[in-house]
């Protein structure tokens, strides 16, 4: 099967933006399950927890899966297709066009790592070239209804530019907060969409704690992974429904991700419950194996610990997009990890520079630190034999090699010759 | 030894309305002991049953994390700033 190529299908709603009920009911916290109205909130008041968007059952999604089945098919080639499952009242009526990135079977990586199947869900495809687009889409549209005019977020990178990038198409000013020592490429490709960058003396747990702060004192501010982000965590959840959907409504039997503060990795396990909740896909939930950086590996070390506490760290890593400390959604990633027969792994710079170059050669897709990660671990649990030849695995590549090009400089040779034939002759005749 | 604390937005209802406390303790344990003797209802909701900090509760000493420290075994001093934050997930 190939992936998708259909971001130009017709719009669900052609015309205008779709009024609908809205999917969601509340805010719940995930410790206490205390219910909030659908603000911008994201703590509990009760017990600092964190909250997350409950929806509605069983009328959303429809209960009929074969009508939900076609009213999916039906929709945008955006991961507006799924709204669904999605929390916002109004599908945006036009917005830099998300999701439904390629699902590419990776042949020859299965066969040097000894996998009967697997497949590569490509980030990079996305309009910023990771992932965060789909976070920030939802965000957005569901700050916009809530009446916020301008957006803000802490970000290790990939966020700031999907961040500066929507804000600019939907209109609204952008304030970016990264830690200062973040790759060139990550602030150049953000500061292009006339985003204001604040690059903050630290690391990125600093900019997060700085950026929490400041979200509990402006107004109007809408930060993205702070103040609303129970409706951007949600965003994630896309991941797993259009694997499922291209693999022709089928849910994989293990599924590979990075967990930085754990959103990702357990939003996706989410979304591929609430299909086979919905009835759209049998079986159960895959097992769930993360993926971290030695450097900065706070839900590793826990797991490893069998303890769900992770205890903070310092990052030190070149997996930036992943160096996150102090994890919100640690103990949750550890939890679901065990649940599933999954697991939480760590893989060395080395490994990481080795899984980037493994992913290219084989692949050819080219991925920044974090798909490293994801690749290194991939082959690591190849090699400990935790997959079986008949099994089928998918593995979340979320970034795109161009953001973080230092890691491969110098990783490879470049024959400079004058523009002669012997000279080509000469430097490589002997090998072509 | 008078510590300045800062409490985030989410509870500041429970400390009458105030951004900023302050409260006498030689360590972090001491100076929230201080604080929760006089907004009883902060301590339910930053303490766990066995008086630790819930787990989604982030404490810090002149910007550090105090679980780098002595956690609330950490000392503190004269003028020094404790910030109460609620734990975020990032990326």
């Amino acid at each position: 099967m190939k992936g998708f190529a259909s971001r130009s299908l017709p719009p669900l709603h052609p015309g205008g933006e779709e009024i609908r009920e809205m999917p969601a009911e509340a805010l719940k916290c995930k410790e206490c399950s205390t219910t909030y109205p659908l603000e911008a909130r994201y703590v509990c008041e009760r017990c600092f927890g964190p909250l997350e968007v409950a929806y509605r059952r069983p009328t959303h999604p429809p209960s009929d899966p074969a009508e939900l089945k076609r009213r999916i098919q039906a929709g945008p080639g955006t991961l507006w297709r799924y709204a669904d499952f999605l929390p916002v009242e109004r599908v945006p009526r036009a917005s830099l066009p998300t999701g439904l990135t390629p699902l590419v079977r990776a042949d020859r990586l299965a066969e040097r790592l000894g996998i009967g199947e697997l497949w590569i869900k490509n980030e990079t495809a996305n309009p910023t070239h990771s992932f965060k687009d789909r976070v920030v889409s939802i965000a957005l549209a569901r700050a916009v209804e809530l009446g916020f005019d301008t957006v803000a977020c802490a970000s290790t990178g990939n966020l700031a530019g999907a961040v500066a990038a929507h804000a600019a198409y939907a209109g609204l000013p952008a304030y970016v907060f990264i830690p200062a020592d973040l790759e060139p490429e990550k602030i150049l490709s953000t500061g292009a969409y006339g985003a204001q960058i604040v690059a903050v003396e630290g690391n990125y747990d600093a900019v997060n704690r700085l950026c929490t702060e400041v979200s509990g004192e402006r107004e109007g501010w809408a930060f993205v992974n702070v103040n609303v982000r129970p409706y951007y965590a949600e965003g994630s959840k896309t991941l797993a429904f259009e694997t499922a959907e291209q693999l022709g409504w089928e849910i994989p039997d293990r599924v590979v991700a990075p967990i930085a503060s754990g959103s990702l990795f357990t939003k996706v396990a989410r979304g591929f419950q609430e299909f086979i909740d919905a009835g759209l896909v049998g079986g159960g939930v895959p097992a769930m194996h993360g993926a971290q950086a030695e450097g900065c590996s706070p839900v590793a070390q826990a797991y490893a610990a069998g303890t769900d506490v992770c205890r903070p760290v310092k990052p030190d890593t070149i997996a930036k997009s992943l160096a996150i400390g102090n994890p919100a959604d640690g103990p949750y990633a550890v939890e679901l990890a065990r649940r599933t027969g999954g697991s939480v792994d760590a893989v060395s710079d080395d490994e990481i520079r080795a899984g980037i170059r493994l992913l290219a050669e084989t692949t050819g897709i080219f991925t920044e630190t974090a798909g490293g990660v994801t690749t290194a671990v991939l082959a690591k649990l190849a090699e400990r034999g935790e997959i079986d030849r008949g099994e089928r695995v998918v593995a979340y590549i979320t970034g795109d090699g161009l953001k973080t090009l230092d890691c491969v400089r110098g990783t490879f040779a470049v024959a400079e010759i004058e523009p002669r034939f012997e000279a080509f002759e000469d430097a490589l005749g002997a090998r072509v | 030894m008078a510590v300045t604390i800062k409490l985030p937005a989410q509870l500041r209802d429970a400390a009458g309305g105030a951004s900023e406390a302050t409260a006498d303790g030689g360590t972090v344990g001491e100076v929230l002991d201080a604080l929760y003797a006089r907004h009883g209802e902060l301590r339910e909701r930053l303490a766990g049953d066995d008086g630790e900090l819930r787990r989604f509760v982030n404490v810090y000493v002149k910007g550090e994390d105090i679980r780098f420290l002595d956690g609330l075994a950490t000392p503190v001093a004269d003028g020094d700033e404790v910030t109460i934050l609620p734990a975020v997930a990032g990326g």
